[in-house]
């Protein structure tokens, strides 16, 4: 169960980011965050690990409020927070063995890792699920032999090693062929039921998205302005979410509730 | 076109000279000759003696006629003092290479916290700022002649180039990997090994290759001054005016170095 409140970014003295936003998770569902760019969905999901230090607000996974931990406690937090990436972020020059394994790197002791003396269970996890997943003839592959889908399967697969509460996916699909974008998304909804894992995708294609989720959440301008199942985002919802250039409304919007001086 | 129209176009429309590149007159004719006064000064205060110059010359004609032709009989103090050099310029590159990896990561603006990276920068300016000549004759008044000092010294040569190049790869490592890193909950002794390593190990190869040849190159010049190797030995030559052997010092360290560059380019270009 994820839970934020009144999540509030700004960063430095600009208009925030985010704007005091409500979002609940609960258990095994995979959402889909839709929004036109620089509606804030990045900066939401790096809130959530503490990528990006939130300004305001609370964020609770499964009990434990995420936003007032540091150093220590910060960081084994965040080993319970997988994360996969657009660009993937593997580790180019590393097999792809190693760079699974470096899902565990928060809970295994330094020199483990650095003398590749992985714990047998480990390994044995790995190889469960890179087969799960369609990589494990990979493993002594370098990461950047592969191709793009492989290569986010690796992401995929790095994320789960961690053992993790919820998975954040930040636009998992954007540099992928529409095929593997399609396999992304079905192997992300299948491991959330089979792992029972919430899903947390921001998302760009929204046909992707009505698709392979139950839950849409639609941002704009730091907020949610829409919260439904894929049935209910109707025409005049996806105008809501993604109409209009973003300054012009935005000031629209910001000059509102200003009073008016009539003549 | 005939000559009277050639003539109605204005003068000004048929000459055209090159801007000079010092824009003010006043400047371009003080820098001049300011420059000239200053060289008929600094000839006018040397003590040139035709007669010194004239013996000079005698005396270096004595020195290339003894020198023909290279005299290889002493070929093994040669070896000696090659395989001494080659000593120096190993061991120095090594310790350089392993000591450059902390301090690079020490003055990496985007890793390092400010007062880290400024001790960091400081290591490296200072050891970048002296030619290792001098290095090498404070470290030989300091341990004494020999290959030590040629050790120190050269150690101290490759951190500067070393950490400094490896400093900047490490600026401008791709940020994501290190993200994603973190964001598994990775210790941050695990980021730098994980993410940031890997993604700079082909530079410090490349870099190490190329010091090694460096290093091999300045360990002949440091040992003139004392610090071991090839250098010391044929200051020796010199100084026991056994020029025929010097000359064939000299030739023998021409014939390393090429060979030396010959292999290194090669496997820098292999590594690419």
């Amino acid at each position: 169960m994820l839970r934020i409140q009144n999540l509030v970014k700004r960063y430095g003295h600009g208009e925030p980011v985010l704007r005091g936003l409500d979002l609940d998770v609960p258990g095994e569902s995979v959402v889909s965050i839709i929004g036109a760019s620089g509606a804030g969905k990045s900066t939401l999901l790096r809130c959530i690990n503490r990528l990006v230090e939130p300004s305001e607000g609370s964020i609770e996974l499964n009990g434990l409020e995420l936003t007032s931990l540091k150093r220590e406690p910060l960081r084994k937090a965040r080993r319970r927070i997988g994360m996969i990436f657009q660009g993937f972020n593997l580790v180019d020059r590393l097999t792809v063995m190693e760079n699974v394994q470096c899902g565990r790197l928060g809970y295994i002791p330094y020199w483990r890792a650095a003398l590749r003396k992985y714990p047998a269970e480990d390994i044995e996890r790995a190889y469960h699920l890179m087969e799960r997943v369609g990589i494990a003839h990979y493993a002594n592959q370098r990461a950047d032999a592969l191709s793009g889908g492989e290569r986010q399967r690796v992401g995929v697969v790095r994320a789960l090693m961690q053992q993790p509460e919820i998975l954040l996916a930040d636009e998992p699909t954007a540099s992928l062929d529409p095929v593997s974008s399609r396999q992304i998304m079905e192997l992300l909804q299948t491991l959330s039921q089979e792992l029972s894992l919430p899903v947390l995708i921001n998302i760009h294609n929204v046909a992707e998205a009505r698709e392979y989720t139950q839950r849409i959440v639609g941002m704009r301008f730091g907020k949610l302005i829409f919260d439904g199942e894929p049935a209910d985002l109707d025409q005049q919802a996806m105008d809501a979410v993604y109409s209009g250039t973003s300054e012009t409304t935005q000031a629209a919007s910001d000059s509102a509730p200003m009073p008016m001086v009539t003549p | 076109m005939t000559d009277a129209d050639a003539s109605r176009v204005p003068d000004s429309r048929r000459h055209w000279q090159k801007p000079p590149f010092i824009a003010n007159p006043w400047l371009r004719w003080g820098v001049v000759l300011g420059l000239l006064l200053y060289a008929v000064w600094a000839i006018s205060t040397l003590p040139f003696d035709l007669d010194r110059i004239s013996q000079g010359m005698t005396r270096a004609s004595r020195i290339f006629s003894g020198a023909f032709p290279p005299n290889f009989a002493r070929y093994e103090l040669l070896i000696d003092g090659f395989l001494e050099s080659l000593q120096i310029a190993i061991l120095a590159t090594l310790l350089g290479l392993i000591l450059s990896v902390p301090i690079a990561f020490m003055a990496a603006r985007n890793i390092a916290a400010t007062p880290i990276y400024l001790l960091g920068r400081g290591i490296i300016i200072v050891s970048r700022s002296f030619h290792p000549v001098i290095v090498a004759i404070l470290f030989v008044k300091a341990v004494g002649f020999g290959p030590v000092a040629g050790i120190l010294t050269l150690t101290l040569y490759s951190i500067g180039f070393v950490a400094k190049m490896l400093a900047e790869r490490i600026e401008e490592i791709d940020r994501g990997q290190v993200e994603a890193l973190r964001a598994s909950g990775s210790r941050y002794i695990g980021v730098l090994q994980f993410a940031v390593l890997p993604q700079i190990m082909p530079r410090q190869i490349g870099l190490g290759i190329y010091q090694l040849d460096s290093n091999l190159r300045a360990s002949a010049v440091v040992g003139i001054v004392g610090a071991g190797g090839i250098g010391s030995t044929l200051m020796n030559a010199f100084g026991r005016y056994d020029y025929d052997f010097a000359l064939a010092i000299t030739l023998v360290i021409i014939g390393v170095i090429l060979v030396s560059e010959a292999i290194s380019g090669r496997i820098r270009r292999s590594i690419g």
